[in-house]
């Protein structure tokens, strides 16, 4: 999918590479150095990841071994067997989805409100809005923590849902109406404009007009949402005490016990975790770093 | 994007007055007898669709933050939280308590040198790997970036649960490849007692977790170098630093000072990967200003200590944060 998008630039170098050539012979040397740099490094990086698929599917054995080997002898699936059979694993997806789910709805519904007043109208107090927004993104977590802690304990709101939710749909809204509002002001605004002389509302407009051109960004953005709030942890294991309302995050903790890790179930978990993030990114990564980096790479 | 903004901003203040003007002929020249009960309305929808997420983010960001500062006057203990009580007020005592403890200085000493160490290699390899990335055969560079995407997309849960299996003692990876040419008693290696060698994990942690932002950022910052000045000038004679210097780096700088500032703010508030590497409970050797607020607050269930430190943690990193700010403004990002 990011190949997709970066085709079109890698095209032009590649379109040129004859043509220096001519001129100098050895250019052709330095780039396999290059190449096999970056292959060095594509290895290095995706290392851990390929180090967490083959944990999940090697046999136990293996694992508790003192000579691991860099690759399997047999390939199991006991180890997702044992991961499945952990306690409150379908509560744990349960709990991941509802809170994940409702608090993206809700942030993507009040991000997408704030972003058109703030990408459309000139209205006192927009820039503040929007500095304020970019701010709290870069308050520490734990500042917020321990208020947060207290206050829901003083509501009731601990070891509930909502409280989570509420959480989590605030901590998408700052990030989200930024990023919508760069999709928002790259519509153009004759668009609405001449669908409103031809008789549409303020509103037919939007549905009509501008909403079909948001969807791309909007998807971006709650897929973004999505991922942030699955893979939240902290807020997770704070808020949340009961066993049957952890989330997925929360319950791979549950794989470390005084006895030790369980590293092959602990493995397995974590591929069911990752899987779902990593289809998401590679859909939007494209769109994600456009984004997030909009204006500072145009400016 | 500043100019298509004020270009986008500006026409829909008159579009409501157009169809106005049209409905009341009269006073068309002096809009400002017909316009006020009208613009009224339009100068109200923004606010209004501003309204939600204004009341969302005081409700869960300003609203905990003025609640942390009058908490960090008082003293707000375990008893006080669950039997509702209004905690004793202290006035300055937790401050002074804080500041004058040379535990806190070694913690923000800690911090700010993990912060250094990790934004410099962050930011040194992000480069040099952006650059490489212009420099590669296009299947290359597709395999470097899936890679990256692959690290990218690993959550912080379970990149530090790798990173953890990794570096087991008993059957970690790292300490049977050692094993393999420093001999048999590698074996059994704990990284984690030596605070040095514990957060050589956690900072190649971070690194890996953070490469792949900055390289993909970097990487499209480059694609926007003119290729015609990076020839002009090797035609003239410049080297490659040369053109690096003086043609490709003014260009990319703005986006790297950005994702610097970032960087920094990131890594002075890393808490999860060191948290998720020591178990739930670090020791005191591997606190961070963040992890210190949160031993404070949750282990020795002083709330305030916790809240006095985590907002002497926002002042410390305030100046950073306008620095940032400042710089969107000049990029024209807070248009």
């Amino acid at each position: 999918m990011s190949t997709a998008t970066q085709t079109p630039r890698t095209g032009t170098p590649a379109a040129e590479a004859p043509e220096p050539q001519v001129i100098r012979p050895d250019r052709k040397r330095t780039r396999l150095g290059y190449n096999i740099i970056a292959l060095v490094t594509a290895a290095v990086m995706a290392f851990p990841v390929y180090w967490l698929i083959v944990s999940a599917l090697r046999p136990n054995h293996e694992i508790r071994s003192y000579d691991q080997t860099l690759w399997p002898s047999s390939i199991t699936f006991d180890n997702f067997a044992r991961a499945v059979k952990q306690d409150n694993f379908v509560t744990a997806i349960q709990s991941s989805l509802i809170v994940s789910i409702t608090a993206v709805v809700g942030g993507m519904i009040i991000a997408t409100l704030a972003a058109l007043a703030i990408g459309r109208f000139r209205f006192f107090g927009r820039r503040a809005l929007l500095m304020v927004l970019i701010l709290v993104q870069m308050l520490p977590p734990t500042a917020m923590l321990i208020p947060i802690y207290a206050q829901l304990n003083a509501m009731g709101g601990l070891d509930e849902y909502w409280g989570l939710i509420v959480v989590y749909l605030v901590s998408t809204l700052p990030f989200a109406v930024v990023m919508i509002r760069g999709f928002v002001v790259n519509i153009p605004v004759e668009l609405e404009e001449s669908a409103m002389v031809d008789g549409c509302t303020r509103m037919g407009a939007f549905r009509r007009v501008i909403f079909p051109l948001l969807a791309p960004g909007l998807a971006a953005a709650s897929i973004f949402a999505l991922v942030n709030a699955w893979n939240e942890y902290l807020f997770a294991y704070i808020l949340i005490n009961d066993n049957s309302k952890y989330t997925l995050n929360v319950w791979l903790m549950t794989f470390t016990t005084e006895r030790g890790t369980d590293y092959g179930a602990l493995m397995a978990a974590s591929t069911m975790i990752a899987l779902p993030v990593v289809i998401f990114f590679m859909i939007i990564q494209s769109k994600m770093a456009a984004g997030l980096t909009s204006g500072a790479v145009k400016g | 994007m500043t100019a298509a903004e004020t270009q986008a901003a500006d026409p829909p203040a008159a579009i409501p007055s157009a169809p106005l003007d049209k409905g009341t002929p009269p006073p068309a020249g002096t809009p400002s007898n017909s316009g006020p009960p009208r613009r009224k309305k339009g100068a109200l929808l923004p606010y209004l669709l501003i309204l939600p997420a204004i009341i969302a983010v005081a409700a869960v960001y300003a609203f905990p933050l003025v609640k942390s500062v009058i908490m960090s006057f008082q003293d707000m203990g375990r008893r006080e939280l669950w039997s509702g009580n209004t905690p004793p007020w202290v006035g300055f005592d937790q401050y002074t308590a804080i500041l004058a403890d040379s535990e806190f200085w070694y913690v923000v000493g800690r911090t700010v040198l993990f912060m250094a160490v990790c934004v410099t290699l962050t930011m040194a390899i992000g480069l040099l790997l952006a650059l490489l990335m212009m420099r590669l055969t296009t299947w290359v560079r597709i395999v470097l970036t899936v890679a990256l995407i692959a690290a990218w997309s690993m959550p912080l849960m379970v990149a530090a649960s790798i990173f953890r299996w990794l570096s087991d003692s008993d059957y970690g990876l790292i300490n049977t490849l050692i094993a393999k040419v420093a001999g048999e008693d590698f074996l059994g290696h704990n990284w984690f007692l030596n605070p040095w060698q514990g957060f050589g994990i956690i900072t190649a942690l971070v690194v890996w977790g953070a490469i792949p932002f900055v390289v993909v950022t970097l990487y499209a910052a480059l694609t926007q170098v003119p290729k015609e000045l990076e020839e002009a000038a090797a035609l003239d004679g410049a080297t490659a630093t040369g053109i690096f210097r003086f043609v490709t780096w003014p260009v990319i700088k703005p986006v790297f000072v950005m994702v610097t500032t970032l960087s920094v703010i990131w890594d002075f508030n890393v808490f999860g990967q060191i948290w998720l590497l020591r178990g739930n409970k670090p020791e005191p050797e591997y606190e961070t200003l963040g992890l210190y607020s949160f031993s404070k607050a949750f282990s020795s269930t002083s709330f305030s200590q916790g809240t006095a430190i985590a907002l002497i943690t926002v002042v410390l990193l305030s100046g950073v944060a306008v620095y940032y700010l400042r710089q969107l403004m000049k990029t024209g990002e807070v248009e």
